[in-house]
């Protein structure tokens, strides 16, 4: 074969060099440039949540240090602390903080006790198209809509509810409307958010570190304890942030299974609702704000930012 | 790991209880449904189909469900496009303040949606005094969707690596047809799980939405808050939300077909 | 790779567009509510539309039940096309105002005198709605639609806050609030009050017939002292309280199923309970607080022809009963009384038991019981002892 059919052939195969249009200088121009691609890349998502989110929030805080005039319910702009006096020093604000606190506590550690099993069964146990079909079962809660699942549980804790019939023949009362419906509820209303961190991460846990600890002579618990549970805690650690953050701030689900309780949620839509007075809504959203920040401060260590 | 078959079992039947447990309450609600209580008592006293022919032909709810799904995509739609956008740049990128920037992307989510709400309805209203409108509501919502996107994504970047991207850029493709040709496809199925899922937080948001919505509009979570105080239409209620639970089985089954394809081998 | 020192300033550069944003809305947050507050002299051609703002049930067009619509007639009568938001309470009404978006609002009594004070609602002339002639008197100018004399709005209907009680626990009706306000009281976690500030009107009620000594002549006048008494009492009464309620829904489910079995309830309530509900209500010797409701008009409003023809029709016989009986309340016009079967169970045109209650009235700094000795607690304080009752 002579050199000619060769190339010929050759150049049969190869693509038509690019036309040099404005859309390919720019390409060119910002592959050589990877600071400027930067640039264009995060400008647009940067501006959307530094604008309308960040500045909000600062704008709210800000007024946090206003006040309001309370016959008109128009917000004053003069400067004072008083707001966040009230709201560090009040004892019904540190109380309803405490038990917020306590409440959103208590809903991680029962969804993530509940979550670790279920996860690890369908991670690690069922097989593909057992996992799959669980995978649907655990999401499809989530569209029913969150209204209905908390008057659901309504229902169910009522004196003549479900869990009441239930517990009838073993003679125990049920809790009833209260704190304890209201963390019942919120477990199980963010158990899905939970699973689904834990899961993902899981499954990234590859099958052979396990077999490998086995063949070391682990038994399966001490595999769970030494392989597991450390390369899977970021991923606890994203699923509690779900569950802590949420419980922190809701006032729908105890305004409907709480009886006559307030968390700090309630706090601040009261105040939001009466006379306008967004001043000192904002000074107690201050509180769980600084909890969410502390939290995520602390988990940021752990890695678990990159896992939710 | 070798789990003795009791272990198993157990699993097994401690996942079963907890799936049994978290479709309990919407049995209740399947229940309800049919139930001649307009007030939700438990027992039901009585079978009725009256409210399932109410609900299909209440306007109202059908309506609240149109706009719930408008708003949706849109908001769907923002945040995969801003969600690919920033997972690119943190992931493919080194440079201070990356990480302030993944905390900013949380942020939306983990502060609770009172106080997001409170302060967009601040910012829009008193501050920018753009009136309240469908738009602000999409805005709030494309807001808090990103981060499901974002982590899709970058879960899927780590994991794809830049060779293939490379080789097609030694080939001579520009960056956007290499995204398009290249990147993309391989970031389909995460982008569609992110993308249902910030679907689903967007069609069932609450909270900030109240705050955002603009008068006359009407989204299914409104709907449904507004009918909870009317005693006739409070099985109605129970009626749209079965009906979500079903139709909600097919898109994410595709998302699992999609998504377990080119899920990371257990090896 | 971007250096330390270019990515630097970029954050550098953000932070100084937001600290100056920041700055300029500190000067210049755009202030709300405002625009005219003279009534309206004349009525001019209608605008083609009208925006309501009401509770849930006042302004039915029958996608909600066919047989309820009194809009449809409006709009065919009027050409004002009616584009109607609901509110959850009281509170939300008076947020929802200050938008301006509104030329309509049906207000309660705790509502009124906030939306006048802040200016989001003009005084009503009267004279350019016929209906309005034919409502009952005792309903008009008085201290929660009316201020120096000029009519703020078109009263709706009225209804009483009732004592509700389970009648297999009460076999003889209960006479007082005594039930409710007993400190050892043998319902302990059953009891139900109405979860809004104004409640404390209730409390105020109660100490007026028990203890005379505080001298409170209006319950939502009271001073410092009158208000540490009766937010004590509803300290001790927290203590009892199983839940409060403020949508009817909550409270229908736990009366059926017999979690509250005593407490503040209203008639509607009382009609919608189901058959074989063991629950009546009666209203007390003390008397009892209610509601009258009011049709104000916005003074931002865009529409306000539109808006002074549907504060006419909603007076007019037939919509006022259509209305008001839908929600279960007396109505104002007694016309309404040939449209709706249900007169008497709401007690209609009946002044002395009108004459029993005390309706919502938003309580101010200027007592509304005329003392100007002292400075009556207003609202917003009753909004803190509010909060802080309910612990």
């Amino acid at each position: 074969m002579n050199r000619d059919a060769l190339s010929s052939r050759r150049s049969a195969a190869t693509v038509s060099p690019p036309r040099d249009t404005v859309a390919r200088r720019g390409s060119v121009y910002l592959s050589r440039h990877p600071r400027l691609r930067l640039t264009v890349m995060l400008s647009a998502p940067l501006t959307w949540l530094v604008l309308v989110y960040i500045v909000a929030l600062v704008l709210l805080l800000v007024t946090a240090f206003w006040s309001v005039d309370s016959f008109t319910g128009e917000i004053t702009q003069s400067w004072t602390f008083d707001n966040i006096v009230k709201v560090v020093t009040g004892s019904l604000y540190q109380n309803v903080t405490l038990r917020t606190i306590g409440v959103a506590l208590a809903v991680t550690a029962i969804d993530i006790s509940l979550a670790l099993p279920i996860a690890f069964f369908m991670a690690k146990v069922a097989s593909p198209r057992v996992q799959r079909m669980l995978v649907i079962a655990v999401l499809m809660p989530l569209w029913a809509s969150y209204l209905v699942k908390v008057y659901a549980w309504r229902s169910v804790l009522s004196g003549e509810g479900v869990l009441q019939w239930f517990l009838n023949p073993f003679g125990i009362e049920g809790p009833g409307y209260g704190l304890t419906a209201v963390i019942m509820t919120l477990s199980y209303l963010w158990l899905p958010y939970v699973i689904l961190p834990i899961y993902a991460g899981l499954e990234r846990v590859p099958d052979s570190l396990l077999e490998a600890s086995s063949d070391l002579g682990a038994k399966p618990w001490g595999s769970i304890r030494n392989v597991i549970l450390p390369l899977i805690w970021p991923a606890i650690i994203a699923g509690s942030i779900f569950s802590f953050s949420l419980s922190l701030g809701d006032y729908i689900t105890v305004n409907i299974v709480g009886g006559a309780n307030q968390m700090l949620g309630n706090l601040v839509f009261a105040n939001v609702g009466a006379a306008n007075n967004l001043p000192l809504a904002s000074a107690i959203a201050l509180i769980p704000i600084v909890i969410i920040f502390g939290y995520l401060a602390l988990v940021r260590r752990t890695g678990a930012l990159n896992n939710l | 790991m070798k789990l003795s078959t009791f272990s198993r079992g157990t699993l097994g039947t401690i996942t079963g209880i907890i799936l049994a447990v978290i479709y309990l309450p919407l049995l209740v609600v399947l229940v309800n449904s049919f139930s001649t209580s307009q007030s939700l008592t438990w027992p039901p006293p009585g079978f009725t189909f009256e409210w399932w022919i109410r609900a299909f032909q209440n306007q109202g709810a059908v309506d609240a469900v149109f706009t719930s799904v408008q708003i949706a995509f849109i908001s769907t739609g923002i945040a995969l496009v801003l969600g690919t956008l920033i997972s690119l740049a943190l992931q493919r990128f080194e440079f201070f303040g990356r990480d302030a920037i993944s905390l900013l992307i949380i942020l939306p989510i983990a502060l609770p949606g009172i106080i997001t709400g409170i302060a967009l309805n601040n910012f829009f209203r008193t501050i920018m005094g753009v009136p309240l409108s469908i738009w602000t509501i999409v805005i709030a919502h494309a807001t808090f969707c990103i981060v499901t996107v974002f982590n899709n994504v970058i879960a899927r970047l780590r994991r794809m690596g830049t060779n293939l991207e490379d080789a097609s850029a030694d080939l001579g493709a520009g960056l956007w047809t290499t995204f398009r040709l290249v990147t993309f496809p391989q970031l389909r199925s995460a982008l569609f799980a992110g993308g249902l899922l910030a679907f689903a937080l967007s069609f069932d948001e609450i909270i900030v939405t109240t705050f955002t919505a603009g008068s006359g509009i009407t989204t299914l979570p409104i709907f449904i808050l507004e009918n909870m105080f009317r005693p006739n239409q409070a099985p109605i209620v129970a009626v749209i939300a079965v009906v979500l639970v079903v139709v909600s089985i097919l898109p994410i089954y595709v998302a699992e077909r999609v998504a377990g394809g080119d899920k990371s081998d257990r090896r | 790779m971007m250096t330390r020192k270019t990515a630097g300033k970029s954050i550098g550069l953000s932070l100084l567009a937001m600290a100056t944003v920041a700055v300029l809305a500190a000067c210049g947050t755009a202030s709300s509510g405002g625009g005219g507050t003279a009534a309206l002299t004349e009525l001019g051609e209608n605008e083609g539309q009208v925006n309501i703002l009401a509770w849930p049930g006042y302004v039915e067009d029958g996608t909600n039940f066919p047989e309820y619509d009194w809009v449809t007639p409006f709009e065919e009568a009027t050409g004002c096309m009616v584009n109607a938001k609901t509110y959850g309470t009281s509170d939300e009404a008076v947020t929802l105002m200050k938008t301006g978006d509104y030329d309509v609002v049906a207000a309660s009594g705790d509502a009124t005198l906030r939306l006048i004070a802040a200016g989001d609602v003009a005084p009503v002339n009267t004279e350019l709605i016929p209906n309005y002639a034919n409502i009952y008197d005792f309903l008009k100018m008085k201290a929660w639609n009316s201020v120096d004399g000029v009519s703020y709005g078109v009263p709706h209907g009225y209804g009483a806050n009732l004592l509700m009680y389970n009648t297999e626990v009460f076999p003889e009706a209960p006479t007082s609030w005594d039930v409710v306000f007993d400190a050892s009281s043998p319902y302990k976690g059953k009891v139900t009050a109405y979860d809004s500030p104004i409640y404390i009107a209730d409390a105020a009620v109660y100490l007026m017939a028990h203890s005379p000594e505080l001298g409170i002549e209006n319950p939502y006048a009271l001073d410092e002292t009158q208000l540490a008494a009766a937010v004590e009492l509803l300290k001790t009464q927290r203590v009892n309280v199983g839940e409060y309620w403020s949508d009817y829904l909550k409270a229908i489910s736990s009366i059926e199923t017999g979690d509250t079995v005593v407490g503040t309830t209203w008639q509607v309530i009382m009609n919608y309970l189901a058959e074989g509900t063991t629950a009546a209500a009666v209203l007390p010797e003390e008397g009892a607080t209610g509601w009258s409701d009011t049709w104000m008009v916005a003074s931002a409003a865009k529409n306000v022809n539109c808006a002074y023809a549907w504060l006419d029709w909603i007076a007019s016989p037939e919509a006022n009963g259509a209305a008001t009986e839908f929600f279960g309340e007396a109505p104002s016009n007694p016309g309404a009384c040939d449209f709706r079967a249900d007169c008497d169970a709401f007690n209609a045109g009946d002044t002395e038991f009108a004459g029993k209650l005390w309706y919502w009235t938003t309580p101010i700094a200027e007592c509304v019981d005329g003392r100007t000795d002292v400075t009556c607690t207003d609202y917003s304080q009753w909004t803190q002892a509010w909060t802080e009752i309910k612990g």
